[in-house]
C-alpha cells in the first residue's frame, strides 16, 4: 500500500572510503622533487608516506674520484641556494684534517659570504611559500632582493650560483674593491623588501590563518629525529652550531638567535625572517673589522716588482728580495694590476696554490704549482677521519670525512640538514588537512641537491 | 665533558664493549663490539651523565681498499702509478683502520645540555653484515640506517622498513661500495648510456 | 609535403608561428640548481614574460613547450617519460642546463647522460647553471624554431638564426 511520503527515511551510517593522494614527484611546489602519497579522509591527512631520492647524484661516489679541492664544485650543488656555506663547510672540514690554521682575513671573507649566502637561502625559501599561498608579489620583491646579493656573489667569486668559492686552505680570490660599499647599498635594499614582505605577510590574515597552527612538532619530537635549524629553533630549543659549537669567527661576533615557541609553520616564517636580520647584522660586524691584508712588496723599493725584474734579481743571486716580494703580473693574467694580498690562505706550501704571480715568477711557485695540481700529487693530507660541522640555512651541516693519505678522499659524507626534516615529515603530516601539507613542506626548506645528494 | 674525558668515561662504563678508542684531532672516538651497541647506545642517550640525545649522523665506511688504491700520476694515462702516501706530517697520528673488518658504522652523536660529542664505531665483516638498529631509540634512525642499507647493503635488525631509499627498488648491488664501478648505470628505461 | 606550399598556406604557417611563439605556456619540469636561474630568469630582473612566455602551467595538458630544468635521475626517467607523453601536440622540449643536454659532470650509476636519448629535444640550453641571458637566447631560437614550423608539424631545417625584430 503506497503511503504518502512526507520525509526521506534516514539514511544509514555513510560508507567511506580513504583516498591516496599522490602529490608529486612532478607537482607545482617550488622545492624540489619528492613524492608525498598522502592517505586522505576527507580532507584530513591520515597517513603519509614521504619517498626521496629522486635527485640522488653520487655526490660521495664522485668525491671519491676526484681531489679534495675538486670535490668543491659538487658541494656547491648540495644545498644549492646557499652554496658558499657549503663550500666554506667543506673547506673547513679538509683543514681540520690537515691541521692547518687560515688567516684571520680569510676567516672573516668566510663568515661574510656564508651569511649572504644564508640571506639568500631563506629569502628563496620564504618568498616560495609565500608563493604557494598565493601570494605572488612577495616572491617577486624576494627574488629581486636575491638578485642583489647575487650580483655582490659574482663580483666577489665570479659565478652567480655555483660558486665554488672556497679552496682547502683559504678562498679562491680576495675581496675586490669597493666590496663594502656594495654590500651595504644591497642590505639597505634586502631590508627595504624585507620590511615590504613584512608588511604585506605577517599580519595577513590569509597567510596567518594557513600558518599558524599547521605542521606543528614538539621539541622532544623533533630531537628524537635529529631536526636542527631554523626547524628546530621554531619549537622552543635554542640549538645553533655558531653559538654552542663556534668555528671561524662567530665567538667574536654579537649575534641573536631567534627562537620560536609554538614549533608551527608561522613560527618557522617568523624565525626564518629574524634570522635574516641578524645575518645582515653579523655581515656589518664582519665588514668593520675585516682585517686588513697587507701587500706583500720588495723590502727594498717598497713597490710590488714586475715579473721579469723577478726573474733577474733571482738570476743575480738576490733571493732575499723575491722570497717575499710579489710580482705584478700583465694584466691579461689573473691577478692583473692589483696588488697581491696574501692574507686569503693558509701559508702552508702543500696545501694552497701559489698567486699567479708566484708560479710565473719563480722556480719554487712553479713547483709548488706543479706538485699540487699533477695527478697523484695534490694535497695529500695524513690518514685520519674528521667530523666538521656548520650551521647550514637549514641546520647543521657537517662533513665527515676519512683520509687514507692518497691525493683523493677516501669517503666524504655530508650530514644534510633537511633529510632529517623529511623523515619526520611523515608524523607531522598526520592530522592536518590536504591544504595544509603545501605551507608545511614549503616551510622544510627541502633541497634536493642536499636531500638526495 | 671535552675528548679525552669523553673517552675515559665511557671506557669505564663499558669496559666489555670497547675494543679501542683513540682521539684523532680533537674527536673522541670509541670502537664498540657489535652486540653491545644497542645497550651503550640507549646508555649513552639517558645516563645524565652523556646525555646524548642527538642521533647527528649515522652512516658507514667501506675498508676495502683503505690505502691500497693507486692513481695515476701526471696525467691520467701516463701508466705511472702512485700509491696513496700522506705528505703532511702528523704530530699525533691517527692509529688507522680498526680490524680486518671490511665495514665499520660509524655514529655521530651529539649532547644538547651537556654540549659534547662522541663517535661510534661498529666494525661489520662482509660475511655477516648486520647490525641491530637504533630505531627505539632515535626516531632519524630509521631513515639513516636505510640509506647506509642502500648504498652499502648491512642489514639492521628490527628496523620496522628496511628498503631502498635513495635508489629504485630494482637498482642491483650497492653503489657505494668500492667494488661497485662509478659509472655503472642500470636504466629503468631508455638506453645503457 | 613540400616546402613550397601555396602563398596562402605559407601566410597561414607564418600567421600562426608568430601566435605560437608568442604565447609560450611552459611546463617547468625543476629538479635541482638550474631551478634557481629560471626562477631568476622568470622573475622581474630578467622577465621573460617579455617573450610571451611569463605563464608556466603546471599541469602537461595544459602546456606546450617542456623546460626540463635541472639533473634527471634514473628514478625520475619514466616520471619525465609520462609527463613528455601527456604533453598534446604541438610540442616542445627544452633541456635547460648541462645535466640535461649531456649528464653534466655526474658521469655516474644515478643519472641519465642527457634526456635527448629518451625524448626529442629541440634547444639545448648549456651552462651549469646558465645566465638568466643564455636562457633568454635559448628562448629566442625556440622561438624562431616554432616560427619556421610547418602546419604539418615538419621542421625544416636549418632553422634560420633567430633575428631581434622590435
Amino acid at each position: 500500500m503506497d503511503q504518502p511520503q512526507t520525509q526521506k527515511a534516514t539514511p544509514g551510517p555513510i560508507e567511506t572510503r580513504e583516498m591516496l593522494l599522490n602529490v608529486g614527484p612532478a607537482h607545482p611546489a617550488m622545492h624540489g622533487i619528492i613524492r608525498i602519497v598522502t592517505k586522505l579522509d576527507g580532507e584530513q591527512v591520515v597517513d603519509a608516506d614521504v619517498e626521496i631520492g629522486y635527485l640522488h647524484r653520487g655526490f660521495e661516489k664522485m668525491s671519491e674520484t676526484v681531489d679534495y679541492n675538486g670535490v668543491m664544485p659538487y658541494t656547491d650543488r648540495l644545498n644549492y641556494v646557499s652554496p658558499l656555506i657549503n663550500n666554506m663547510g667543506y673547506c673547513m672540514a679538509v683543514e681540520k684534517l690537515l691541521g692547518v690554521a687560515v688567516p684571520e682575513r680569510c676567516h672573516y671573507i668566510r663568515v661574510i659570504l656564508s651569511e649572504i649566502s644564508r640571506i639568500a637561502d631563506h629569502l628563496t625559501c620564504v618568498g616560495a611559500s609565500a608563493m604557494e599561498l598565493g601570494a605572488f608579489t612577495v616572491f617577486l620583491y624576494m627574488i629581486k632582493a636575491r638578485e642583489f646579493l647575487w650580483e655582490l656573489v659574482e663580483m666577489v667569486t665570479g659565478a652567480r650560483l655555483t660558486v665554488s668559492y672556497g679552496r682547502v686552505g683559504g678562498v679562491k680570490g680576495d675581496l675586490p674593491e669597493g666590496f663594502a660599499e656594495r654590500c651595504r647599498n644591497a642590505l639597505r635594499e634586502t631590508r627595504r623588501v624585507l620590511a615590504e614582505s613584512d608588511a604585506l605577510l605577517t599580519r595577513n590574515r590569509i597567510f596567518v590563518d594557513r600558518m599558524s597552527g599547521t605542521g606543528r612538532i614538539t621539541p622532544e619530537n623533533a630531537i628524537s629525529y635529529g631536526i636542527t635549524g631554523p626547524f628546530l629553533r621554531s619549537t622552543g630549543v635554542a640549538y645553533d652550531v655558531r653559538k654552542d659549537c663556534p668555528y671561524a669567527v662567530y665567538d667574536q661576533l654579537q649575534f641573536d638567535v631567534p627562537v620560536g615557541t609554538r614549533g608551527d609553520n608561522y613560527d618557522r616564517y617568523l624565525v626564518r625572517m629574524e634570522e635574516m636580520e641578524q645575518s645582515m647584522g653579523i655581515i656589518e660586524q664582519g665588514l668593520r673589522d675585516l682585517p686588513p691584508g697587507p701587500v706583500a712588496v720588495n723590502p727594498e723599493t717598497g713597490q710590488p716588482i714586475p715579473a721579469a725584474e723577478m726573474v733577474d734579481q733571482g738570476k743575480a743571486g738576490n733571493i732575499a728580495a723575491i722570497a717575499d716580494a710579489c710580482a705584478t703580473t700583465d694584466p691579461t693574467l689573473e691577478g692583473s694590476a692589483k696588488p697581491r694580498q696574501p692574507n686569503i690562505a693558509v701559508g702552508e706550501k702543500r696545501v694552497f696554490l701559489p698567486s699567479k704571480e708566484d708560479t710565473y715568477g719563480n722556480i719554487e711557485g712553479l713547483m709548488q704549482h706543479f706538485k699540487l695540481v699533477m695527478y697523484g700529487h695534490g694535497i695529500r693530507p695524513p690518514k685520519g677521519e674528521v667530523y666538521f660541522p656548520v650551521e647550514g640555512a637549514n641546520g647543521e651541516l657537517g662533513f665527515y670525512i676519512v683520509s687514507d693519505g692518497g691525493s683523493k678522499p677516501y669517503r666524504v659524507r655530508v650530514r644534510p640538514p633537511c633529510f632529517f626534516i623529511m623523515s619526520a615529515l611523515h608524523k607531522i603530516l598526520v592530522g592536518e588537512m590536504a591544504a595544509d601539507v603545501i605551507p608545511t613542506f614549503g616551510s622544510v626548506n627541502m633541497i634536493g641537491g642536499e636531500l638526495d645528494r | 665533558m671535552n675528548a679525552p674525558a669523553m673517552i675515559q668515561a665511557v671506557s669505564e662504563r663499558f669496559p666489555a664493549a670497547v675494543k679501542t678508542s683513540h682521539m684523532y684531532r680533537g674527536d673522541a672516538t670509541v670502537v664498540l663490539r657489535r652486540e653491545s651497541l644497542l645497550g651503550v647506545a640507549r646508555v649513552l642517550k639517558e645516563d645524565p651523565a652523556f646525555e646524548m640525545n642527538f642521533l647527528m649522523d649515522l652512516t658507514a665506511v667501506d675498508y676495502s681498499c683503505f690505502g691500497k688504491k693507486s692513481s695515476p700520476a701526471f696525467f691520467s694515462s701516463s701508466g705511472v702509478m702512485v700509491s696513496p702516501s700522506p705528505v703532511i706530517p702528523d704530530a699525533d697520528p691517527w692509529p688507522g683502520p680498526t680490524g680486518p673488518e671490511r665495514f665499520v658504522v660509524v655514529y655521530h652523536l651529539y649532547s644538547l645540555p651537556l654540549k659534547h660529542r662522541l663517535r661510534l664505531e661498529v666494525p661489520v665483516e662482509e660475511a655477516d653484515a648486520e647490525v641491530d638498529s637504533l630505531t627505539s631509540i632515535w626516531g632519524g634512525a630509521n631513515w639513516l640506517e636505510r640509506e647506509v642499507w642502500d648504498m652499502f647493503g648491512i642489514r639492521f635488525r628490527a628496523h620496522p622498513n628496511l628498503i631502498r631509499i635513495l635508489m629504485y627498488e630494482e637498482f642491483a648491488g650497492h653503489p657505494l661500495r668500492k667494488d661497485y664501478p662509478v659509472n655503472k648505470r642500470q636504466p629503468l628505461i631508455g638506453p645503457v648510456n | 609535403m613540400s616546402d613550397e606550399a601555396g602563398f596562402l598556406t605559407s601566410r597561414l604557417e607564418e600567421a600562426i608561428g608568430w601566435a605560437r611563439k608568442y604565447s609560450i605556456f611552459q611546463y617547468p619540469f625543476v629538479t635541482a640548481c638550474c631551478g634557481m636561474e629560471y626562477m631568476a630568469t622568470a622573475c622581474s630582473h630578467y622577465d621573460v614574460d617579455r617573450f610571451g612566455a611569463g605563464l608556466p602551467r603546471f599541469s602537461p595538458r595544459q602546456a606546450d613547450v617542456l623546460f626540463v630544468v635541472g639533473t634527471i635521475s634514473h628514478k625520475m626517467l619514466p616520471v619525465l617519460k609520462r609527463i613528455y607523453d601527456q604533453m598534446a601536440d604541438p610540442k616542445w622540449v627544452v633541456s635547460f642546463g648541462v645535466c640535461t643536454c649531456t649528464g653534466g659532470f655526474y658521469d655516474n650509476y644515478a643519472t641519465v647522460m642527457g634526456i635527448d636519448t629518451v625524448i626529442p629535444v629541440d634547444v639545448y640550453i648549456p651552462g651549469c647553471p646558465p645566465r638568466p641571458e643564455y636562457v633568454l637566447d635559448g628562448l629566442l631560437k625556440l622561438q624562431a624554431k616554432i616560427q619556421a614550423q610547418h602546419l604539418s608539424g615538419h621542421r625544416s631545417a636549418p632553422e634560420p638564426r633567430p633575428e631581434f625584430r622590435p
